[in-house]
């Protein structure tokens, strides 16, 4: 039973930062035990480190060259060039910031609002309860895409963060019925009712309790918010109902379409780039939440 | 003559609503005094567990009153409520559900430690829980503080609920089925812990189970309250009960029940039912809850009325038209 | 099927091996898991006599269900039969389970080898009556007439104290827990198998109506003549309904013997340290006395025996080398190097305690 003694009193720092080096060393451990998922977490920093240090390396390309109009892949334009000659590479590096910055905002507010009204709704119960999941029906049966398009009408979307604000609001249902049916799994539990007879408290029970032991379920509804983010995102900008005021890829695909892809074949570089970058993107967030799961699950983290 | 702590005053409690309505508890009166032992005993649907919740003030009852130290608790202010709240816990019967799977032990006994507290800071809270560890035997403490509850096996586990329940000393333990999980070898030294809490620290015991032969053991200077299908049939003091029980049910139940003793078991005698089939709490049968099954069954008596449990004398009571 | 070529196995058993339809010989499992394999069935051995009912008991982890599976050859996937016999024995004739193909295995699993699970309500389809269910099980291994097999089901289903005729029309969410137990028995029965498995089969039910099939099952086991391996982890069961009694630890058999041999004279620390942790529910108050430590971890087993870091008994011996099975007394097996030792302990503190009732539980004659 004993393999190694434990201190009775408090750690010590350097026992607290030994502790703490342990601790990511053991992080790392389990996004590594799943290989799909430690490929999915190796390709998302591949695309964070990519879009926020890349620019500084990487000039964005604005220059009009008449004479590299769809030059193929080279040395020096390792993803060729677009209508006016400039180099695309360029445009995939600057052009992620936006997407991403979005997808992360977008997720972490839909997840706040789906994890704060699941838990409340499934905790207070009844009328309330009642109300949210009828008013969650309703909203999930309007159909997301047009309502979209038609606010995009009204509302000037040229704040990145108003943008990812509109978009959490609009996919908070799905999420609500989910956290709610897990809180309420999981307020049965018998350590929920220990916790009710120690009088420790609503607090301690919601994010003491329950919080932790959804938090693999939370953590992949957020990388689940994030992709569907991402295409609700470039659709927008790609129909142009958001103003083109940055390169992203949404701008990028949505220019050659309308400025290559129905003119020339030679364009097949210009508007696969964005769309690729996309795709593994998508495929990354994906792949990365089966580690998450792993990674949340206290009887795999302990390392039994 | 030891106060009464806890007095379930007629109690009854229904599930659900419509056709679908279950009465699980009906009209159960139970007084347990302080430093006492009750063992509660019945099979799986009869009530025990939410006649305990009851008791824990963990489910309001529907009807009757739940009395703490002769205070009704659901008429109680908050504060007292609480004050009641903390003086009884409980330890349920899953070890493997009962702990926070992403908790420490350290984390699962320190919260209700600093919450009310009764500690005043982390270092405290270690030697305060490591103090626990020592009560429930779990020695030494260093080995288990920093453990997550699937690194513990079941018996383990349920030493830190029992740990986590002496937190906040309580006066009143509600131990549902605490040992029925746990394998029969190491069952016996958790009993044994169990009842060193009440010498003790003068902790009162109410014991669920299933188990004839546990409550025997574990309430043998004490008292035992058998149960059937949402009702009290008979209460008495442990070894009257076993040697010469009243009520019908309790009767059979004795003679049923297989011993770990091939001479022993197979020299029982036979009581054979009029029916072998448990009623359904959704379809409960007129009169006496058990006269389908009865072999003392009279007829336009026991299945017209329900009996009352009555006291028969030596600190007995029994439900039963037969015996009174 | 198959026949195995003769080789002597019944070291331990006088008389004919035609009164041994089953025999397990150092049989190993082992399950895959992510920390590593989980050894369950750890060189296990034992016979099963003729008309016998042979308890396998032991606690949680003792690796005696993955050892009931592997008798008819229904482990999961995960698992794996790393070496070891089973032999069957009918007619004469020596048939070795674990290299049987799939149309003799089908044959093998109820017509000659019957097993009945702990959850009886999994154990049914729930949208088949139960005469469809009764039938189907027959069509897969049998080619009787519908009209007989009808007869017989209904001839069982009363044996098992049912109303048959309201019993075989029913679906199975319409019977009670104690009767859809009682109609697994009796499609057990259907094909007349030799032996019967019963894998924890009163444990879902309440006392009265455990008492009952237990009954039945007695009553059974005396008309019908099968033998019966019950599977359980309360002592108390078997010393209700067995004729001898198989303590596991650890995946192995670790004592076999007569029941009364096994309660009153235990021979194992183990089955010792059991019988003193269960209190009887007549009599006066018994003190119990609990095994130390926790049971084992079954990827990171100790060395030597594995009951040593529980043991009382436990020398040096104990800790480098893991005693065998071997007759201590007629009939009477124990892996453990300190029986005697045990065994004398056990006897002193009797005489002192109750002389009387040693003669009375083991009568010398």
């Amino acid at each position: 039973m004993a393999q190694q003694s434990v201190s009775l009193y408090q750690r010590t720092g350097i026992e607290w930062l030994r502790d703490f080096l342990r601790g990511i060393g053991s992080f790392l451990k389990l996004i590594a035990s799943n290989r799909v998922g430690l490929l999915g977490f190796i390709m998302v920093i591949f695309f964070i480190v990519l879009s926020t240090v890349g620019p500084r390396f990487v000039p964005l390309d604005t220059k009009t060259k008449v004479t590299q109009i769809y030059v193929p892949p080279s040395r020096e334009h390792p993803l060729g060039t677009d209508h006016q000659g400039r180099d695309i590479w360029s445009q995939i590096v600057h052009g992620g910031k936006d997407i991403l910055y979005v997808a992360f905002l977008t997720g972490l507010i839909s997840t706040f609002i789906g994890v704060v009204l699941g838990s409340l709704s499934a905790i207070i119960g009844g009328g309330f309860d009642s109300l949210m999941t009828t008013l969650a029906d309703i909203w999930l049966t309007i159909p997301q895409f047009p309502l979209l398009a038609v606010l995009a009408g009204f509302i000037r979307l040229d704040s990145l963060s108003l943008l990812a604000l509109i978009l959490a609001v609009l996919s908070w249902a799905g999420l609500f019925r989910a956290v709610r049916a897990q809180v309420f799994s999981l307020k049965e539990r018998d350590y929920v009712e220990a916790a009710r007879a120690l009088d420790l408290g609503l607090r301690h029970i919601v994010f003491s309790e329950i919080l932790p032991n959804m938090m693999s379920y939370i953590a992949i509804s957020f990388t689940f918010a994030m992709t569907s983010a991402i295409y609700a995102q470039t659709s927008l900008v790609f129909l142009g109902l958001v103003p083109i005021s940055t390169s992203n890829w949404g701008v990028m695909i949505s220019l050659a379409w309308t400025r290559g892809a129905i003119f020339s074949k030679d364009s097949i570089y210009y508007i696969m780039s964005p769309i690729m970058a996309i795709a593994l993107l998508q495929l990354a967030l994906v792949w990365m939440g089966r580690s998450l799961e792993a990674v949340f699950n206290p009887r795999l983290r302990a390392g039994g | 003559m030891a106060e009464k702590l806890i007095e379930l005053d007629h109690i009854g409690r229904t599930f659900g609503q419509g056709k679908q309505k279950v009465r699980a508890v009906d009209n159960v009166s139970l007084t347990i005094k302080e430093r006492d032992i009750l063992c509660l005993v019945g099979e799986s649907g009869c009530g025990k567990t939410t006649t305990g919740r009851i008791a824990a003030g963990l489910l309001r009852p529907s009807e009757g009153r739940v009395l703490f130290q002769g205070q009704d608790v659901w008429a109680m202010e908050r504060k007292e409520f609480k004050r009641y709240r903390k003086a009884v816990q409980i330890v349920h019967q899953d070890p493997y559900a009962s702990l926070n799977p992403t908790h420490t032990v350290y984390k699962i006994l320190s919260a209700p430690l600093l919450r009310h507290n009764l500690v005043t800071n982390a270092r405290e809270a270690r030697l305060k829980c490591a103090q626990l560890l020592e009560i429930v035997d779990l020695t030494p403490p260093g080995d288990f503080l920093d453990k997550y509850p699937h690194q513990l096996s079941g018996g383990q586990r349920q030493r830190v609920s029992v740990a986590r329940a002496l937190t906040v000393n309580p006066s009143f333990i509600v131990a549902d089925e605490a040992v029925s999980m746990i394998d029969v070898s190491i069952r016996a030294s958790l009993l044994g812990m169990l009842s060193r809490l009440r010498e003790q620290f003068g902790v009162t015991f109410l014991f669920i189970t299933h188990d004839l032969a546990l409550a025997k053991h574990f309430a043998w200077e004490h008292t035992i309250a058998v149960m059937y299908v949402g009702s009290m049939v008979e209460i008495a003091p442990t070894p009257q009960l076993i040697d010469e029980p009243l009520h019908p049910y309790t009767q059979a139940l004795l003679v049923a029940i297989p011993e770990a003793d091939p001479h022993l078991t197979r020299n029982k005698p036979r009581v054979s039912l009029r029916s072998m089939d448990v009623p359904s709490l959704l379809n409960l049968p007129s009169g006496c809850r058990f006269h389908p099954r009865c072999p003392r069954f009279v007829e336009g008596l026991c299945d017209q009325q329900a009996p009352d449990l009555v006291p028969v004398g030596d600190g007995r009571y029994v439900a039963c038209h037969r015996v009174s | 099927m198959n026949r195995r070529s003769a080789q002597p196995i019944l070291t331990w058993t006088e008389g004919p091996e035609a009164d041994v339809p089953l025999s397990v010989r150092d049989l190993w499992v082992e399950y895959r898991a992510p920390r590593g394999a989980v050894k369950a069935v750890r060189g296990a051995s034992f016979d099963l006599y003729k008309g016998e009912t042979l308890s396998l008991t032991g606690e949680s982890g003792s690796g005696k269900t993955t050892l009931a599976l592997s008798l008819i050859r229904l482990l999961p996937r995960s698992a794996n039969v790393r070496k070891g016999q089973i032999i069957y024995r009918r007619d004469g004739q020596e048939y070795d389970v674990l290299s049987l193909d799939a149309g003799d295995l089908r044959q093998f699993r109820w017509k000659e080898c019957a097993m009945v699970f702990q959850s009886a309500l999994n154990a049914f389809n729930p949208v088949l009556k139960i005469w469809d269910q009764m039938y189907d099980t027959v069509k897969a291994h049998d080619h009787s007439e519908r009209e007989e097999v009808r007869r017989r089901a209904l001839d069982l289903l009363r044996l098992v104290q049912l109303e048959p005729e309201r019993v075989i029309n029913a679906y199975p969410h319409e019977l009670s827990g104690g009767m859809r137990q009682r109609v697994l028995l009796a499609m057990s029965l259907l094909l007349n198998p030799q032996v019967i498995i019963l894998d924890e089969p009163t444990t879902a039910l309440d006392i009265l109506t455990q008492r009952t099939i237990i009954d039945l099952l007695r009553k059974l086991k005396e008309e019908l003549g099968f033998s019966m391996v019950f599977i359980s982890h309360d002592l108390s069961l078997a010393a209700e309904l067995a004729d001898r009694v198989a303590t596991m630890y650890a995946g192995r058999v670790v004592e076999v013997g007569n029941v009364y041999e096994i309660f009153y004279r235990p021979k194992h620390p183990y089955t010792l340290g059991l019988i003193k942790a269960v209190p009887t529910v007549t009599g006066g108050f018994q003190e119990l006395a609990s095994i130390s430590g926790s049971p084992p971890d079954l990827i990171n087993l100790p060395t030597g025996c594995k009951f040593h870091p529980r043991c009382l008994y436990a020398m040096e011996r104990c800790r480098e080398e893991e005693p065998e099975l071997i007759p201590a007394t007629k009939g009477h097996l124990v892996a453990c190097f300190c029986w005697e030792q045990v065994q004398a302990d056990w006897d002193r503190e009797w005489q002192q305690r109750e002389p009387e009732a040693m003669e009375v539980a083991w009568p010398r004659s």
